[in-house]
């Protein structure tokens, strides 16, 4: 296996099942912050101490299996090009911040890619797991197991008051932060989601918008994560998660039931002009492929449209990001030139559904 | 007082408005008064990091003066991180920079996490068997208590049996000197 399976497809194997609620929630993912008892964080380390933890997870982890995520392999971020990065990164699997580290840092990917282990962060260990849907309890029972199975080998800097040392104040305790991706397409319509986010933010969660600028959800695609990591157990703070994504999920359903009820022409019109633009434009920025994909998962899951999948979009929305277009095109890219590319590529993925 | 606009939040705004002589009083939340027009707010390009560093200024602020020195030659053995890099970065430099700058921490962390200071979750499996034990006899003793006010005595003596299997074990594995 190289690197190149994990950057030729855009979509994670385990993204290929469908989760629980796959209609609306897209992903949960679930990370723990872990460090060295005896190394300084990578803040403060010397490239030297940052060597200790390197060599130690290469040791004791490369190319090892562990339960269902098989053949562990190590990418130092030193030996990967920019772009492939980038891929990387609108994969989810990597963090900005890891790419910007580059000496004594890089990932851990299981062959499924549903664990990556960012090694040297902000963190000596960042462990993320991934599962399609909305599955918190299942999430968390595996991260627990993974962490165990770490742990067997390496001595986590943790003190009885405190929890898991980290590197950050707001990470410190358990080091959990669980997130669900969310596709709030009538909410966000309806400028319900808007008011919803303040109530949110009080019970220690955080709203926020993905492959968007700020606050901004570009394809109506929302991160709900928990802020809070101390004082809590693992367990509640999942919990509190959990509650607060159902009630969204309910709110959303019915938010589009209402709008298909009171505007469903003008909704299918939008939809069906979405549906026009993808097929036919010959020129797309991102921001409204991003738009014009929202609708068209909103029209396959309220069945305006029906003879086409969900995966294929969420196939379309990263295959469709600045870094997958150049892999994809071989080449460096004018945003202009991406442009170009991006709509011929949604246009040619979406002739091969009609045959 | 609602918020006169979303009918939900709290109005912690009062603009007073004077049009052609006229005045008008509104109440509006933060919120709204920003998709309003009404507020000019940068707030979205403040990160995380600004809130944290705006926390250790306001702590140092509020202590008297003659321990502002004091805290900025504090020095982290370990890893040298100095109390000044602390608060500017809001970061620690290693685990050992939790005792080093143990005084100032508590303010900090309860107003990250909901006035939270003390870790009640998981515990490393390996390294602190002792603590595990802990954990789990303060559980039984709590479950113990319950039992007797509801007067389930049989149950009672076997959650006590329990509790002093444990502390035994611990204490054994304490002289072993297993890692605390």
């Amino acid at each position: 296996m190289s690197l190149q399976s994990f950057i030729d497809k855009a979509i994670s194997p385990w993204m290929q099942e469908e989760g629980p609620d796959h209609d609306i929630v897209l992903s949960t993912r679930l990370r723990l912050a872990r460090n060295f008892t005896d190394v300084p964080f990578p803040l403060m380390a010397e490239d030297e101490k940052l060597k200790i933890v390197t060599n130690w997870i290469k040791e004791h982890f490369n190319h090892q299996s562990f339960e269902q995520y098989k053949n562990l392999e190590y990418f130092a971020m030193e030996d990967l090009q920019p772009l492939e990065k980038q891929v990387l990164v609108e994969k989810h699997l990597i963090s900005p911040f890891l790419v910007e580290r580059q000496k004594e840092s890089g990932v851990l990917l299981s062959k499924n890619e549903q664990v990556s282990l960012m090694v040297n962060e902000e963190d000596h260990i960042r462990l993320q797991l991934y599962f399609p849907g909305l599955q918190l309890d299942r999430a968390l029972e595996e991260a627990f197991k993974f962490d165990d199975w770490l742990e067997e080998k390496i001595d986590y800097a943790f003190d009885e008051d405190h929890g898991y040392l980290t590197s950050c104040p707001t990470n410190v305790g358990t080091g959990l932060r669980a997130s669900v991706m969310m596709h709030l397409p009538a909410l966000t319509l309806t400028g319900k989601v808007r008011k919803m986010i303040p109530a949110i933010n009080q019970l220690g969660l955080v709203v926020r918008g993905i492959y968007g600028e700020g606050s901004e959800a570009a394809g109506n695609i929302y991160q709900i994560s928990n802020q809070v990591t101390l004082g809590r157990t693992e367990q509640d703070i999942i919990d509190d998660l959990h509650s607060v994504v159902e009630q969204l999920i309910d709110q959303e359903r019915y938010a589009r039931e209402f709008l298909v009820e009171k505007s469903g022409l003008r909704l299918e019109d939008r939809i069906f002009r979405s549906y026009g633009i993808l097929k036919y434009s010959r020129i797309i920025e991102s921001k409204e492929a991003a738009k014009c994909l929202s609708d068209l998962r909103l029209a396959i899951d309220i069945g305006y449209i029906k003879n086409l999948s969900t995966a294929i979009l969420s196939e379309l929305m990263v295959l469709t990001q600045p870094g997958f277009l150049q892999q994809y095109a071989q080449e460096t890219l004018t945003p202009e030139q991406r442009d170009i590319k991006r709509a011929m590529i949604i246009r040619e993925r979406l002739r091969l559904e009609d045959k | 007082m609602k918020c006169e606009i979303c009918q939900q939040r709290a109005a912690t705004l009062h603009l007073t408005n004077y049009i052609n002589g006229k005045k008008t009083e509104v109440h509006l939340c933060p919120q709204c008064a920003k998709e309003n027009g009404n507020l000019d707010s940068n707030e979205e390009q403040y990160t995380i990091h600004d809130l944290l560093t705006g926390l250790f200024h306001n702590y140092s602020n509020s202590t008297a003066k003659t321990t502002e020195t004091k805290h900025n030659e504090q020095t982290c053995p370990r890893c040298h991180m100095t109390y000044q890099q602390f608060s500017q970065t809001g970061k620690f430099g290693c685990s050992q920079c939790y005792q080093t700058f143990s005084d100032y921490l508590d303010p900090i962390f309860k107003r990250v996490h909901g006035g939270n200071t003390k870790h009640i979750g998981k515990i490393p499996n390996r390294q602190h068997v002792h603590l595990r034990h802990k954990r789990l006899i303060q559980d039984y003793r709590d479950q113990l208590q319950q039992l007797i006010i509801e007067e389930r005595f049989e149950d009672a003596a076997k959650v006590r049996d329990k509790i002093k299997e444990l502390e035994q074990k611990s204490e054994s594995s304490h002289e072993q000197g297993d890692e605390i």
